[in-house]
């Protein structure tokens, strides 16, 4: 079995997949659903119903507010309570739907599945319109908005997908449990993506740590032409899109360019089966599988939950929270930020709630740069994160665009690696965002 | 050997300087020399609050100006612009003190902690990354980018209750905190010569049931103080009060008549007018 990985950096994090082997697990509904109406990159979504409103499950409740944006629907039949401000996990104030499920049959659903022929009549165009009707957006963790993905520029082609189930993130196990259980479906979900783009092959990266998915991923591909599934090294970033081309194809994306400048599309095994979903069920996307885990958390595991369901109701569910508990991270504890407002409902981006005890969540004092380079040996994007730092906190905005600041990925690579306990990443970002201001 | 070393050097150096000389007078740049005597003159601080980009490039303007209208130096002591005016021999020009305010009063008791914040110590990343360390999102974070970017050493946060605080007599209106400040909590306003300066503790523009739930002390924007203004200065917006300096006579009824608390004036009110304020209440029945 060949194994395949990108060149620069990386990092090996303890792999703490403590829910590798947990099913899948059902929430009862919960009395209120609150939808926030910014839930992808881009506009914010328009919401079309109204206090009192009668909604059904996959009723769509406010529509996409621009092009890179996505419509959002009802998880259930209910009533529309009031359109209000709510925190979101970082504790700031978005505008969100909240919801009333009904007491009787909240998720019964009427929709019917397509039949075959009316599939096959689908155009490349039908696809991507159902894609973004559907609100499907990349459920990584960035949400971008899917069909912005599959619409390919005029005078580029595609000719790779690359489904990413990678998930290099520590802790996190959705994606493990998705590929185990819906291999099949995942695939047909690549299918339509080959499609919607044109392109003719497709490649599935997935780590070697994730046997029981591999093998059952292999099994499912052997039905398809033009799929096949590619066993990679474990190392984090291997999901971020540019280590992923990569990894799977030996293509470099150029500095400031998208992936389907090197004739790419890269899309979570979530997503491609979000868009089975839409398409064959016409099921919209209003529920995803969240990993909740934690050391301490007794009922950790993997949930279906609701597009909406507050946070502290899924930590509920999982056992409560642990008296040791430091900090509740939404996503992996890599790339996900720390939760400051738990009663904040669940969003698509949400792959994971994960619960770090207070011994190691605390950030150790920072000290002195001692130019031993460790981040810029981890860097995956060949970048000197410790410059980065010292031009950010003397504000030499310039100079970090210089030396090439806007392609950080924002891994967390450098910190993680850092002896010194450096915050590099908190100054790079800094200085990203002020980058953007001045533009 | 040590007489030729002696001679050769001395000669060297007799050589260099003339040639040194000859380059100063062939490549002499003529500087007004009032610019020198008005740069002497300002603080050197840099801070930008004239509206050019540093003290030279103020000292040449006021040299090449025809007029010192809109030229001054917010700086100066008492009198400097007198003195500046004397070199340049026009008349000086005459701005209103300005001194910038924080908007939000609310120390650890009013506002209380609900996480705690481990990362950088900096309030615009800090702001970048969540809510801050209490409820309210428009509050003082603490970290002290005021104090780093005053020039004047005007601005302190206050180590007990970790909230910024500006020292009147040092502030020149700069307003290089109104720029620092992530949550815009700094503004410039006009300094009142013969009387007090009144303004409004807070910025949040949440409804008031939600703001009790978050602070002790934030504005529900219940308008009492407008109703006991004989000036009606103060204008309610997004649930928040905001007085107008314009026209505040600085009477002191809103401070009173606020049940947050969350008017604060520069130095003690003393209650003088018993009369206007009873007229007014009696106005109102």
């Amino acid at each position: 079995m060949s194994v395949k990985t990108f060149h620069k950096g990386g990092i090996h994090p303890p792999e703490e997949k403590l829910t590798a082997d947990s099913p899948l697990r059902e929430l009862q509904v919960p009395e209120e659903l609150s939808l926030p109406l910014s839930q992808c990159i881009g506009a914010p979504s328009k919401a079309v119903v109204k206090a009192g409103d009668i909604v059904v499950r996959g009723q769509m409740i406010a529509e996409a507010g621009g092009f890179v944006s996505a419509p959002i629907h009802s998880p259930v039949n209910g009533t529309v309570k009031k359109i209000e401000g709510v925190r979101n996990p970082q504790g700031l104030w978005q505008e969100a739907i909240i919801l009333v499920p009904d007491a009787e049959n909240p998720l019964a659903d009427e929709s019917t599945p397509r039949t075959k022929e009316e599939i096959e009549a689908l155009s490349p165009q039908d696809i991507i319109k159902l894609v973004n009707l559907n609100g499907i957006v990349g459920l990584g963790g960035a949400t971008f908005p899917t069909h912005v993905k599959l619409s390919i520029p005029e005078g580029k082609y595609a000719d790779y997908i690359l489904i990413n189930g990678a998930e290099c993130e520590p802790y996190l196990t959705c994606d493990d449990l998705l590929m185990q259980t819906e291999p099949e479906k995942i695939l047909i979900g690549a299918s339509l993506i080959m499609k919607a783009t044109g392109a003719k092959r497709c490649i599935v990266g997935i780590e070697i740590n994730k046997r029981e998915a591999i093998k059952k991923m292999k099994d499912a591909a052997s039905k398809f032409q033009s799929i096949e599934v590619q066993p990679l090294k474990k190392k984090y970033p291997q999901g971020s899109e540019k280590q992923l081309i990569y990894a799977l194809t030996g293509r470099t994306v150029p500095a400031g360019c998208l992936p389907v400048d090197c004739h790419c599309v890269v899309d979570n095994v979530a997503t491609a089966f979000a868009i089975y979903e839409a398409i064959y069920l016409q099921k919209p996307l209003m529920e995803r599988i969240v990993t909740v885990t934690g050391k301490d958390l007794s009922g950790r595991g993997n949930f279906k939950v609701l597009n909406g369901t507050s946070l502290s109701f899924l930590l509920l569910n999982a056992g409560g929270l642990p008296e040791n508990t430091g900090k509740v991270i939404a996503g992996g504890p890599m790339m996900g930020r720390a939760v400051s407002f738990p009663d904040s409902p669940a969003t698509k981006g949400l792959s994971g709630l994960v619960v770090m005890p207070l011994s190691q969540s605390e950030r150790k004092e920072s000290e002195p740069c001692i130019r031993c380079s460790a981040c810029v040996m981890a860097c995956p994007m060949g970048l000197e994160p410790y410059l980065f730092m010292q031009q950010a906190e003397r504000n030499y905005w310039e100079d970090m665009k210089g030396h090439g600041v806007l392609n950080c990925i924002e891994c967390g690579c450098c910190s993680y690696s850092c002896p010194a306990s450096r915050p590099l990443l908190d100054w790079i970002r800094y200085g990203k965002n002020m980058l953007r201001k001045m533009k | 050997m040590i007489p030729i070393t002696i001679l050769v050097l001395g000669v060297i150096g007799i050589v260099a300087a003339v040639l040194l000389f000859l380059a100063a007078k062939k490549f002499h740049v003529y500087e007004n020399p009032v610019i020198g005597q008005v740069e002497e003159l300002l603080p050197g601080a840099n801070c930008g609050g004239c509206g050019f980009s540093g003290c030279h490039a103020f000292a040449v303007e006021c040299a090449n100006a025809t007029s010192l209208e809109g030229l001054y130096c917010t700086s100066l002591p008492k009198g400097g612009m007198l003195k500046v005016a004397e070199i340049v021999g026009l008349a000086p020009s005459e701005a209103q003190k300005k001194v910038a305010v924080v908007k939000c009063g609310a120390n650890c008791e009013t506002r209380r902690q609900v996480n705690i914040y481990d990362g950088v110590s900096s309030c615009a990343i800090e702001a970048s990354l969540y809510q801050g360390e209490s409820n309210c999102v428009y509050g003082c974070l603490g970290n002290g980018d005021c104090v780093k970017a005053c020039p004047f050493d005007a601005m302190q946060i206050d180590p007990v209750n970790r909230l910024a605080h500006v020292d009147f007599d040092k502030c020149t209106g700069c307003g290089k905190c109104v720029e620092a400040c992530p949550r815009n909590l700094c503004e410039l306003v006009a300094w009142p010569k013969d009387r007090a300066l009144v303004w409004v503790v807070c910025s949040n523009k949440d409804k008031g049931a939600v703001v009790t739930k978050e602070c002790g002390l934030g504005c529900i924007g219940c308008s009492k103080c407008r109703k006991v203004c004989p000036t009606q200065s103060p204008a309610i917006t997004s649930f928040l009060a905001y007085i107008d300096q314009n026209t505040c006579i600085s009477c002191g009824n809103c401070i009173e008549a606020c049940p947050r608390h969350c008017i604060f004036s520069s130095s003690p009110i003393e209650k003088k007018e018993e009369e206007s304020v009873t007229e007014t209440t009696s106005e109102k029945l």
